[in-house]
């Protein structure tokens, strides 16, 4: 039987008709598009079209508001650093705690280089962030605060977070406004010519193009510094030959996400539903993390207690199931998933949390049989757990199993 | 994704003594949730001859933390406790055919486990002395508290130091920003600052800088030369023409010949005169060419 790919926030297949639409870029499509001649042009053409394939997902109201990067990485690193340079008076930067690496790495680094201050936003038990705590940051210190920086939804739990509302806020207290959409776009409509949004990231893998493109988009009117200088690729906002053939795919796979919108917020909506029903109704001391009513439709993050989560990731990968985890063997650090942790999830549960997340590629039929292989391997851990005992969990196992060395 | 060996994987998808033993009279739990590993190993001791009879763990962890919990309790059964307490956790970690550098902390705690197992037994109180850090350096599995306490008792000043001592950095050096912050960290405190790049000078004893042929430097060369084509150009003044120099490339001196010399008869007498002085004033091989035009900046 074939393997089951439940993990596509961390990666996407990229779509045949995605690949095939890329691949005369790698051969008779081969000119360099800032050229004059046909070569050139050709591809100049094709680059112009996947402009408007990514406008029209984004529902930007100018393809001149798409500049194509190499990663989400590097939207993310253009946005915050080009508001620290094209605002120098302003120092501090907003963000949440919540963030992915890309962003959270980022702003400590300024912070311990640069003397740049950084307010994190908290969450509470849901995951849902500190409005409140927003809202008084901006009314206080707006005129020092290069920019807000914000994930539209959260790679581990899917929680989405009130962006519309935020950038509105941030317009008004006149504070520059980012947000990290990597998860969301192509999973959530969106229409960024009706919102406030200065600036958004975009991957292309996470939405079926390859890896090493992304996209940042950049409202008209906003200012800019770019990261990289040289060529005037992307309107000098971005320069370095384009990745051609990516930017083609992207093109495609956007074009293809938003006619597969409403497929993912009912197909697949119901796809991760039933799964978390399966799960949730044979496997006790196990909860769904995150804000399940404010959450992307592909996404599943679940917490089995007292038990460990490569453990669980190696036996559903042996069961052919691919999944990802919060638990910190599966990172190399010692501490389980910062998401996990924000949310005030105990270390018991943390490390278990296992993350299921669909595509429109997986199957009702691929939902069942994972339905049918968690029991036993939760069961075979929980088995071998201090913290269980023959029927359950151990009377007060905090204090039953209370190891030395912490 | 790990690369566990597969004797990882066989003590993982089939881990041996995963129970607590019966009738168990020496139980150890360490670990620590927060770093997502605990283990609790029972033992069953022959009290006449402190023999293990049995042995079994519970374990909390990772791939790794219950192979290695398995593999120790393979190792200890059979062995007196003295001899259990002589097995170190790089034999647990030899008997798995090896851990990945980050895992290595899971054969520690089996380790630990043993000990305050042993203690439990013989009614002792038995302290944990080990303190875990983040992983800097991958490739030698060194964490930042050992660092740092290395750094502190040896003076340590460089990365250099650091890798001397700890082995940490010795490998791809791509911790070597992690090692730096710490020293930055720790030279703070005793109020020096890090000298993170070093003049290279001691590769060159002279002090100078890259070495060329006849033992002079380039900017040596190129006076030498500018001093024979000036002590030349009287000469050809005289018969009212000139030469210039106009670029070095190796072994390549470039001029351009003026006034008389330029199309003159004698202009390739001429040139190979000079070239003979400037092969014997600067004691190696020259080939003078001559161009047809000043050069642009000079021009």
């Amino acid at each position: 039987m074939d393997d089951i790919y439940l993990d596509n926030n961390a990666t996407t297949m990229v779509d045949p008709e995605v690949v095939e639409a890329m691949l005369p870029y790698f051969t008779e499509q081969f000119g360099n598009p800032s050229s004059i001649h046909s070569f050139g042009s050709q591809v100049g053409h094709a680059l112009k079209k996947a402009r408007r394939q990514v406008q029209q997902l984004l529902g930007a109201e100018h393809d001149s508001e798409i500049i194509f990067t190499s990663c989400g990485t590097e939207s993310d690193s253009t946005a915050i650093l080009s508001a620290l340079k094209a605002l120098p008076d302003r120092r501090e930067i907003v963000t949440s705690v919540v963030e992915h690496p890309a962003v959270l790495s980022l702003c400590e680094h300024l912070e311990k280089t640069e003397g740049i201050k950084v307010h994190t936003l908290k969450v509470d038990a849901k995951g849902r962030i500190d409005m409140a705590a927003y809202e008084k940051l901006l009314h206080e210190r707006a005129d020092k605060i290069a920019i807000v920086s914000v994930m539209w939804a959260n790679n581990e739990t899917g929680t989405i977070f009130p962006i519309e509302q935020m950038a509105e806020m941030a317009y008004v207290a006149g504070v520059m406004f980012h947000t990290d959409a990597v998860q969301a776009v192509g999973k959530i409509p969106m229409d960024l010519k009706s919102l406030k949004i200065d600036m958004l990231s975009v991957s292309g893998h996470k939405l079926h193009a390859p890896k090493g493109i992304g996209v940042l988009y950049l409202k008209r009117g906003t200012r800019f510094r770019p990261l990289l200088r040289g060529g005037h690729q992307e309107r000098g906002r971005r320069a370095g030959t384009e990745n051609a053939a990516s930017i083609v795919a992207l093109g495609k796979a956007c074009e293809m996400a938003q006619a597969n919108l409403e497929h993912e917020n009912t197909v697949v909506k119901a796809m991760r539903d039933r799964l978390q029903e399966g799960i949730l109704s044979q496997v006790s001391h196990a909860f769904v993390t995150g804000d399940p009513e404010h959450r992307l439709p592909n996404t599943l993050n679940i917490a089995f207690e007292y038990i460990e989560g490569e453990a669980i990731l190696l036996l559903l990968n042996k069961a052919g199931i691919a999944a990802s985890s919060g638990s910190a063997c599966t990172s190399g650090s010692l501490e389980p998933s910062h998401v996990m942790r924000a949310m005030g999830i105990p270390y018991t549960a943390a490390h278990g949390s296992i993350r299921f997340s669909l595509s429109r590629y997986n199957t009702m039929d691929e939902v069942d049989r994972v339905i049918a292989a968690v029991p036993p391997i939760m069961a075979q851990l929980r088995k071998m757990s201090p913290y269980w005992g023959e029927k359950g969990p151990v009377e007060n196992p905090e204090q039953a199993f209370a190891p030395t060395y912490a | 994704m790990w690369d566990y060996t597969d004797k990882v994987k066989e003590h993982f998808f089939n881990p041996k003594n995963a129970r607590a033993v019966d009738e168990a009279n020496a139980v150890g739990d360490v670990g620590s949730i927060q770093c997502g590993d605990a283990l609790r190993l029972t033992l069953k001791v022959n009290p006449e001859n402190e023999e293990i009879l049995d042995a079994g763990f519970q374990t909390f962890g990772c791939g790794s933390a219950i192979a290695s919990s398995s593999a120790l309790t393979e190792i200890i059964k059979g062995k007196t406790l003295d001899e259990a307490l002589k097995v170190t956790n790089q034999d647990i970690a030899d008997y798995l055919d090896g851990l990945p550098p980050e895992k290595m902390h899971c054969s520690v705690m089996g380790r630990e486990a043993l000990q305050a197992a042993v203690a439990n037994y013989r009614g002792e109180e038995w302290v944990d002395d080990h303190e875990e850090g983040a992983l800097i350096c991958k490739c030698f599995a060194v964490d930042a508290v050992m660092i740092e306490d290395t750094i502190r008792a040896n003076n340590l000043r460089t990365v250099e130091d650091v890798t001397n001592y700890t082995k940490a950095g010795g490998g791809c050096t791509s911790c070597h920003e992690g090692i730096e912050e710490i020293l930055t960290k720790v030279l703070a405190e005793r109020g020096e600052a890090l000298q993170a790049q070093k003049a290279r000078a001691d590769l060159h004893p002279e002090g100078k800088s890259m070495p060329v042929p006849g033992g002079m430097t380039m900017l040596q060369r190129i006076k030498k030369i500018e001093a024979v084509i000036e002590s030349i150009r009287p000469q050809l003044q005289a018969d009212r023409g000139d030469v210039e120099l106009v670029d070095v490339d190796g072994d390549i001196v470039y001029v351009y010949l003026t006034g008389a010399c330029s199309g003159c008869q004698m202009a390739t007498l001429t040139l190979g005169g000079i070239q003979q002085r400037l092969m014997e004033e600067l004691g190696e091989f020259i080939r003078l060419v001559p161009v047809q035009q000043k050069p642009a900046a000079a021009a």
